[in-house]
């Protein structure tokens, strides 16, 4: 009985999204998911279509409701490219999906709701956790970004929340009342407003996707363990493409600082600043990225400095440099290893802002006064001299 | 492996008064920093609180409360170099 009635309250008919086809207005027949246009949302004139990835299937605009769009478990080879080069700034901006309400495999009005962000990255690595499973998901749209800094700037926020379920109108289609959102969302959502603005409940899942099948077969009760953020390996050593883009600005200034250094002493060999000054940039990026949890201190500049000393020490070794000419080129080096190591607090999932702003006031006059010394004081000693 | 930084945690305060035992902050914490004793919220872990905001923006009777904001250092002297306050507006090119 419940079940009919569920039925004839739903504005979409279960049988045909589970057969992925979709109902375009004024045919009484389903059509094949290509015949559809791709779904467009008043807000976003032009949205970079799933389509183009031949995985989601676009849906008519049914009555007021914009009707779901579908999504599968398979990410393709070449979105497993895109998100590849993606992970190196490369057109990050755009990489971002349709918001609104997607099927995953043959849901119905009793099947769980999870809430996810419209960065395409976070989209292919949920669905690609849920094979087998029978849900909606609801997409907000955080303008490309991650649950997790979405959270933070605000646009995986309530009232995005609020506003997505009542213009995709969920109510409608689910007879629960319950939202599992990601945990590391609760930053951005004040789960008591949107339970009084919608009536949906909030429950806060586990942090990372793969732990969502787990969490659902256990009655949505999260272990410990699913509740804690890390930062391993594999995690820090994923951010470090972005970083050491980054660093990359400061290449070429890195390599004129070291001619210069190579030309105001021209006794000592010229590839110890050439390969000291450039090579910090991957020291300071990718080996502190590594080494992170074995370096001691809790400042991250000072344990980029420490590499950064161990570095110049060992390429001083390696190319038989004399101290007396490798400090301007090592004190240069260590300052920027320790700049790079601090911008590494960003990535990081445990810095607050009251540390990082002291550890900020506290080590930029040292790094800037270390690359100003390095640079100038051999000029001037070379001038005097 | 638990990480630590300086300064993490100073800012959260916790009024057990206010507190109904929810648990809604043990949810939400990334950092297992809340722990329910005796039907109440305790903070039995603050030096791994990253100042995140989500126990005090989820605690429904407010007896939770955190300065919270963005961990990263080019957010902060992007802020210093503006004079605005940090924010990360580093246009999606970051995280
Ligand atoms: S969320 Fe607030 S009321 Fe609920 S247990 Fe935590 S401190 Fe107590
Ligand atoms: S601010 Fe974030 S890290 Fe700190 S206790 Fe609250 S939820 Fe946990």
């Amino acid at each position: 009985m419940l079940q009919a009635l569920n039925k004839e309250s739903l504005p979409i008919p279960y049988h045909q999204i589970a057969m992925n086809h979709c109902n375009c207005p004024g045919q009484h027949a389903p059509n094949p998911p290509d015949a559809c246009p791709a779904p467009r949302l008043k807000e976003d004139p032009a949205p970079p279509s799933g389509l183009d990835f031949g995985v989601i299937t676009g849906w008519e605009p049914l009555n007021t409701i914009a009707s779901p769009m579908v999504a599968n478990e398979h990410v393709s080879f070449r979105e497993r490219l895109r998100n590849l080069s993606v992970r190196w700034a490369y057109k990050r901006h755009n990489h971002r999906i349709t918001p609104g309400l997607y099927s995953f495999g043959a849901p119905d009005g009793t099947s769980p709701v999870l809430v996810t962000a419209n960065y395409k990255l976070t989209f292919d690595k949920l669905r690609s956790h849920l094979s087998g499973l029978q849900l909606w998901i609801l997409v907000l749209d955080t303008k490309g970004i991650n649950v997790w800094c979405a959270a933070g700037k605000g646009t995986f926020g309530t009232n995005e929340l609020v506003n997505r379920i009542r213009s995709t109108g969920l109510a409608r289609l689910v007879t629960h009342r319950t939202l599992i959102l990601p945990q590391l969302g609760a930053p951005g959502v004040a789960a008591q407003t949107v339970e009084k603005e919608t009536g949906f409940r909030i429950k806060y899942g586990p942090v990372y996707a793969r732990d969502i099948p787990r969490y659902l077969a256990n009655g949505m009760r999260k272990t410990g363990e699913m509740r804690t953020v890390h930062f391993t390996l594999m995690e820090r050593l994923s951010v470090v493409p972005v970083e050491m883009i980054h660093a990359l600005r400061l290449l070429i200034p890195a390599i004129l600082v070291a001619l210069l250094l190579g030309f105001t002493k021209p006794e000592s060999p010229i590839a110890y600043p050439l390969i000291v000054i450039p090579g910090c940039l991957l020291i300071g990026t990718f080996l502190f990225a590594a080494l992170l949890p074995y370096l001691p201190s809790r400042a991250f500049s000072s344990r980029g400095a420490i590499l950064g000393v161990l570095w110049s020490a060992l390429v001083a070794w390696l190319t038989h440099t004399p101290m007396s000419s490798a400090w301007p080129s090592a004190l240069i080096a260590t300052s920027i290893c320790a700049y790079l190591a601090m911008n590494f607090t960003g990535c990081s999932t445990f810095t607050s802002q009251k540390g990082t702003e002291i550890e900020v006031r506290l080590s930029l006059p040292w790094i800037l006064s270390g690359i100003f010394a390095g640079v100038l004081l051999p000029v001037i000693l070379t001038i005097l001299l | 492996m638990k990480f630590r930084f300086h300064h993490n945690g100073s800012s959260l305060s916790l009024d057990s008064g206010l507190c109904t035992g929810c648990r809604r902050c043990v949810e939400v914490c990334p950092h297992a920093v809340f722990s329910i004793v005796k039907n109440r919220a305790a903070i039995v872990d603050r030096a791994s609180c990253m100042e995140c905001g989500a126990c005090a923006l989820n605690c429904a009777p407010g007896a939770l409360s955190v300065v919270s904001g963005v961990g990263c250092a080019a957010a902060i002297i992007n802020g210093m170099l503006s004079g605005k306050s940090p924010s990360c507006d580093c246009s999606a090119s970051c995280c």
